[in-house]
């Protein structure tokens, strides 16, 4: 699965923001920043993604669509948070309507800040996004590997017995 | 009668850029019914008042929507220096109109780009935004930021802009009038785009009255009003003419706002001529102490901003309506009998900003 390494597949999660991180997000696959060529997609489909965008911190309201996203995503998965509301609920964390970062509902890798993060800083996090999810990749290899020696190697198994 | 079916659209689907869950009826092809739930972008800013003193609550009034930003800091500045009595300079009045226009601008663009791709016209899409680019270019090198800007303060704004920049921005502006040209030609001429458009989902001038509908998404069903003929800001100096299309389909309101950015364009020249020279903000001292309703044209029509100040520094309240909380109910009125795939073009044709109906 090494060409996961060039086209990650990226999925994008509007949570409570302002729109402001939004747009920055499109911009990054129009012409000017064009994340295309790279091989970046971005895709509606949870189940074809690799990284998730969210922008914009969580609420009661769709903490569980956010879990359901992530969930949906098969393994090795990698999560970004732009923009400042992502990280830590920025200026609308004191609303009694916003629970904070992101983080505080699914884990997140890579934290991109600024409000609205520049379109840069957000392909310097998908590029950060992509090395993690190649160590998550090996990771996964790794395990699934020394699984198969363990399974292999078992004492007790039951074409040993007979 | 056929059976009934509910398909749900969103809150995360493809073609929705923002979170909005309709329950689609359906009975066959055609919705017979469309149930929205709302609340997924709601963070509840307007109480945070309360905790931001009435000089901060700009910032907080700009995040509202990043898109159209820079007129929501824009309203609520006027609001607060109308219950303090505060006169702007003249061309505080003149750049925030600029801006304001510019604003227009970007924002008809991104919702042009975003219905050629609601429509399957992926290279579309990516012209139209690509055009885009240039405007926030011009709002990078004035103001510092691309989508926020934060250079409305009460009393006036943050930064001037010199005379060969204003020069400069009308060169760009000139170029970007003819490329604008062959792009928007695609969309009131090219078969394909008008088969999908042409038609589809009227709102009568009378229907558009009882649901109450706002901007271009009225103009389109040929009432004509415009809040910029009220006169804030430097329109009063200006001159232009509300754009008005009657037949209230889904291609009326492409035209709508089309012309609205040749408009935008013609008064952006126009503010760059008449801008005098001159102090470009206000000092003030006090709080604010009343009551007042602003109104104010945005690229998605009339939005109301409510501020009570107490004479302290922090204000009772604030309210905003948006205005594509008022198209909503427009927005279920044309999706009675239409087509299950000309649903994502029927959201988008009311140019929907959720996070601003929801604050
Ligand atoms: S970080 Fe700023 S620009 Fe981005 S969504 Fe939040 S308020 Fe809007």
């Amino acid at each position: 699965m090494s060409f996961l390494k060039k086209s990650p597949w990226i999925i994008h999660y509007d949570g409570t923001s302002c729109n402001g991180c939004d747009i920055e997000v499109l911009a990054c696959l129009t012409p000017l920043y064009d994340v295309e060529r790279f091989g970046v997609v971005n895709t509606g489909n949870p189940k074809h993604a690799d990284i998730l965008l969210i922008t914009g911190s969580v609420n009661e309201q769709n903490k569980d669509v956010v879990w359901q996203i992530f969930n949906q995503m098969p393994n090795p998965k990698v999560v970004v948070a732009v923009g400042i509301c992502a990280t830590s609920g920025g200026i609308f964390a004191e609303c009694y309507n916003v629970m904070g970062g992101v983080d505080k509902i699914i884990p997140v890798d890579v934290y991109v800040p600024g409000c609205a993060a520049r379109p840069e800083s957000i392909i310097d996090g998908v590029v950060k996004a992509v090395e993690i999810l190649e160590e998550k990749r090996a990771a996964m290899t790794k395990k699934r590997k020394m699984a198969k020696v363990r399974r292999v190697s078992g004492p007790v198994s039951l074409s040993n017995m007979f | 009668m056929s059976k009934r079916t509910i398909v749900p659209f969103g809150p995360q689907h493809p073609v929705l850029p923002e979170p909005i869950h309709l329950d689609l009826v359906l009975e066959d092809e055609k919705v017979v019914e469309a149930i929205p739930s709302i609340g997924f972008v709601h963070r509840g800013l307007e109480k945070l008042v309360e905790k931001k003193e009435f000089t901060e609550y700009v910032y907080v009034a700009e995040r509202i929507c990043g898109i159209c930003s820079f007129m929501h800091g824009m309203g609520y500045c006027q609001a607060v220096e109308n219950i303090m009595g505060i006169k702007i300079p003249e061309r505080a009045e003149y750049l925030r109109t600029l801006w304001a226009e510019l604003s227009r601008i970007h924002s008809h663009l991104l919702w042009l780009g975003l219905l050629a791709d609601a429509f399957g016209f992926e290279s579309l899409f990516m012209h139209c935004w690509k055009l885009r680019e240039q405007i926030l270019d011009v709002f990078e090198s004035t103001t510092g930021g691309r989508v926020i800007f934060s250079v409305c303060k009460i009393g006036g704004v943050r930064k001037d802009i010199d005379q060969d920049t204003l020069k400069g921005i009308v060169a760009v502006i000139d170029k970007m009038q003819k490329e604008l040209k062959e792009l928007t030609d695609v969309f009131i001429e090219d078969y394909s785009v008008k088969h999908r458009l042409v038609g589809v989902g009227v709102l009568t001038k009378q229907e558009a009255h009882e649901v109450g509908a706002v901007g271009p998404m009225m103009r389109a069903s040929g009432i004509n009003q415009d809040m910029r003929k009220l006169g804030y800001a430097a329109y009063k100096y200006l001159d232009f003419e509300p754009v008005v299309e009657n037949d209230g389909d889904c291609y009326a309101r492409t035209l709508v706002r089309i012309r609205e950015i040749y408009q935008s364009m013609d008064l952006i020249r126009q503010c760059a001529a008449k801008m005098p020279e001159g102090e470009i903000e206000e000092k003030f001292k006090g709080m604010p102490s009343g009551e007042r309703f602003e109104r104010l044209e945005q690229p998605r029509g009339e939005v109301i901003y409510y501020v009570k100040a107490n004479g302290t520094k922090f204000l009772d309240r604030v309210r905003v309506r948006t205005p594509t909380f008022t198209n909503v109910p427009a927005l279920l009125k044309i999706l009675q009998g239409c087509d299950l795939a000309d649903v994502p073009m029927m959201v988008l044709t009311i140019d929907p900003c959720i996070s601003c109906t929801e604050r």
